[in-house]
């Protein structure tokens, strides 16, 4: 089983996902169970973790050492960010999300979600579905992350009992129900394990022979990557426009590229496309990635478009097929979340970036903010730091987005102070 | 809704050292498209080799929106710095060099002894070029899986005016809304290929083709065993006395500054033999070749808030 063997078969690309759960759920133990069992963990780095292990009095290595965290972090006892780990099992290449499960969670979790496309969520067995369980599921259906896993962990410390396992599965259902409706919450996955003793993480280990699913390695192995539906609409937001003028090679004299990422949909050399905000139409030319001309393009592929006519477009307009434009709307209502110490002032300008868009905007109103730990909706007047609301933004400028549950790249903004230039809000168009 | 079970998957999705590609050219991209003064950090070492290629890939046939800079501590491998100077002219684009030698001399930089590495003392010389020039935005090669401090950076990371990096105050980065703004005197830092492995970087040089120097190759070289490791014998890491030197098929996994890198015994000649290398590998790059890292558990994070890159 190791990853050397099993190189290089398939390459089923890459996928991302994002670990829910406080240190109690043994989150950093399922990552370094992870880590570990797919070989990602070489010697040096083992040997140091076992060292320590063995400086703090454990007969075992500790396999949550692996995602110990910064100087700063250590001496205040606390995790402070979201941090990126990688492996790969010679068929897939995995970005795991690590968020902190306590300080400023919401902050984190939304953060680490905004990337990723399945998310593990951790129960403790021994505690079942808690506040917190609900708080990490409601988050992930917010950000919409395509693939939900429940993994109930310290199976050994319950004796691996199947009734326990059944018991946490229902009570999970029951709320998932009412979060996402009964189609929704039917493909939410559920796997007993243990991540101290590796079963059901990578391997199947010996003592949950009633369980007959997957382990959570297959899950992760078999989950679709994004962009699957291919009914999506193609969406080309500008990022730059390459127009060389270089004297010395006169084919070059006239070539305007549009360059720019295919963030959803299809399109070929040929298709009919509508330039947003003028409306203006053309046809595709020539699609190029340096010098090499491409016949068609995808969701996630970063290319030059060439049009047949000559049309004026600058970074922040989009590209889109004729026929399948967004609206063009100069006021929005999204859901909120607040990510800055300072609270959102109803009074000032901020800005806000969609795609590759910025727009000064200001916000018309607060319709109802969202107890992430009851789910209550409840009247307010501003937000604080890790609060989430659903809100309306008038707009300086127009933007084309699509619903966010549609489309996450074109269906999500980030809002900029400009006083101190920091990030300090992640919105979901609804 | 799709329902998965351990065989849903997939029709093929991109590959993933093209979507690795494809995500490092976009925020290329967006560096073109937000920075009014961006400059790409090239020290020769194979990540940014890797990034120039990428910039190829994001912005030709026009030129790159952003010179080229190398911090020079004076203590490079001459094989190093001849291909640098090679592949700059090679894509004719502008080349910097600014040198930890002449903050020397203006006294910027003090040695603590002549013997002592100036590879941390390039972060004044970087400081001193990116306000010589006023670059508001520096692409760096650096990768999360090198270091813990560099698995919690952002893609687009903030520095304050003294360089700064403050891991408890950094922009949250959410979908890929990158937000490069800053005020006069502050500074993005950029890295690309934050996403990429060391596999990653060698399975990509080897499908693109690319030129590395000569020194990342198995070769015959004068080391001196050291706590585990290769010092190579040069005028700048004389050998000791008492030390044996001998003469070892060597390559360098990594490389930068003479007094702190480190090389490793090797016969891979070739691109294929390192690839099955880093493969089979059981040491991390850092552990194995990096003498600076290794003294103190949280010494990458100490260099990063006094503003290397």
């Amino acid at each position: 089983m190791s990853a050397i063997e099993r190189l290089p078969t398939i390459d089923h690309g890459l996928l991302r996902f994002l670990t829910c759960g406080s240190v109690d759920d043994g989150k950093s133990t399922l990552i370094g169970r992870l880590l570990y069992d797919t070989k990602a963990i070489l010697v040096d780095t083992l040997s140091a973790i076992e060292r320590t292990s063995k400086k703090r009095g454990l007969d075992a290595i500790d396999l949550s050492l692996l995602t110990d965290g910064l100087q700063a972090e250590r001496e205040q006892g606390i995790t402070i960010d979201v941090a990126y780990r990688y492996f790969n099992t010679g068929t897939r290449k995995y970005i795991i999300a690590d968020a902190p499960g306590h300080e400023q969670y919401t902050r984190n979790m939304v953060t680490a979600a905004s990337t990723a496309d399945l998310a593990v969520i951790l129960i403790d067995a021994r505690k079942g579905v808690l506040t917190q369980t609900r708080r990490h599921s409601y988050l992930a259906q917010l950000v919409n992350i395509p693939h939900l896993v429940v993994a109930i962990n310290k199976m050994d410390l319950v004796d691996y009992a199947q009734d326990r396992f059944d018991a946490i599965v229902a009570d999970y259902l029951d709320f998932a129900v009412q979060l996402v409706g009964a189609e929704k919450a039917k493909s939410v996955r559920f796997i007993p394990i243990s991540a101290l003793n590796g079963d059901m993480v990578v391997e199947r280990g010996e003592r949950l022979d009633w369980y007959d699913g997957p382990t959570l390695l297959d899950l992760l192995e078999a989950a679709p990557p994004a962009h699957i539906d291919h009914n999506e609409a193609f969406r080309f937001p500008v990022q730059y426009v390459c127009r060389p003028q270089d004297s010395a090679n006169p084919a070059l004299h006239d070539y305007r590229g549009f360059m720019g990422r295919v963030e959803s949909g299809h399109i070929a050399v040929g298709d009919a496309v509508t330039v947003l905000p003028s409306g203006r139409q053309s046809r595709i030319r020539a699609i190029e990635v340096f010098g090499s001309p491409l016949d068609t393009a995808d969701a996630e592929q970063s290319v030059t478009l060439l049009l047949d006519d000559e049309i004026d477009i600058s970074r922040g307009d989009m590209i889109v097929k004729t026929g399948e434009q967004p609206p063009v709307v100069r006021q929005i209502e999204a859901m909120l979340c607040w990510l800055s110490e300072s609270p959102l002032d109803p009074r000032r300008k901020y800005l806000i970036r969609h795609t590759t868009r910025d727009t000064k905007a200001m916000l018309e109103g607060i319709d109802e903010r969202v107890d992430v730990n009851t789910l209550e909706r409840l009247p307010a007047e501003r937000l604080e730091m890790n609060d989430i609301a659903r809100v309306r933004f008038k707009l300086a400028q127009p933007l084309f987005p699509d619903p966010y549950v549609k489309n996450r790249s074109t269906g999500a903004f980030i809002v900029i102070d400009e006083a101190s230039n920091n990030t300090v809000g992640a919105g979901m168009i609804l | 809704m799709t329902i998965l079970t351990e065989k849903t998957l997939t029709r093929s999705a991109l590959s993933h050292l093209d979507w690795l590609e494809s995500e490092a050219i976009h925020i290329l991209r967006e560096v073109a498209g937000q920075c009014a003064n961006p400059v790409l950090l090239f020290s020769g070492g194979k990540d940014s080799i890797c990034l120039l290629r990428l910039a190829e890939k994001a912005f030709r046939p026009g030129r790159f929106p952003f010179p080229l800079m190398h911090i020079d501590t004076g203590h490079n491998y001459p094989e190093v710095i001849d291909f640098r100077d090679r592949r700059a002219a090679e894509l004719g684009e502008r080349l910097i060099v600014r040198s930890v030698e002449d903050s020397m001399a203006r006294g910027t930089v003090v040695l603590k002894s002549a013997d002592e590495s100036r590879n941390k003392h390039q972060s004044v010389t970087l400081l001193e070029a990116i306000e010589e020039f006023g670059f508001d935005a520096c692409i760096g090669g650096a990768r999360r899986d090198e270091e813990k401090a560099r698995a919690k950076e952002r893609i687009f990371s903030f520095r304050d005016g003294f360089g700064q990096w403050d891991p408890k105050n950094q922009r949250p980065e959410l979908w890929d809304l990158y937000n490069a703004r800053s005020f006069k005197g502050e500074n993005i830092r950029v890295f690309p290929i934050s996403n990429w492995t060391e596999f990653d970087v060698w399975r990509y040089i080897e499908r693109e083709g690319l030129e590395l120097p000569s020194i990342y190759f198995a070769h015959r070289r004068p080391v001196v065993r050291k706590s585990g490791g290769l010092l190579p014998v040069t005028p700048v890491t004389p050998a000791g006395k008492d030390d044996v030197i001998e003469n070892l098929m060597v390559r360098f996994r990594t490389v930068g500054d003479i007094s702190c890198t480190a090389p490793v015994e090797s016969d891979a000649d070739t691109l294929a033999k390192i690839i099955a290398e880093t493969a089979a590998t059981t040491i991390t790059e850092r552990g194995a070749t990096r003498l600076d890292d290794q003294t103190s558990d949280a010494s990458m994070e100490q260099r990063k808030k006094e503003g290397y890159f």
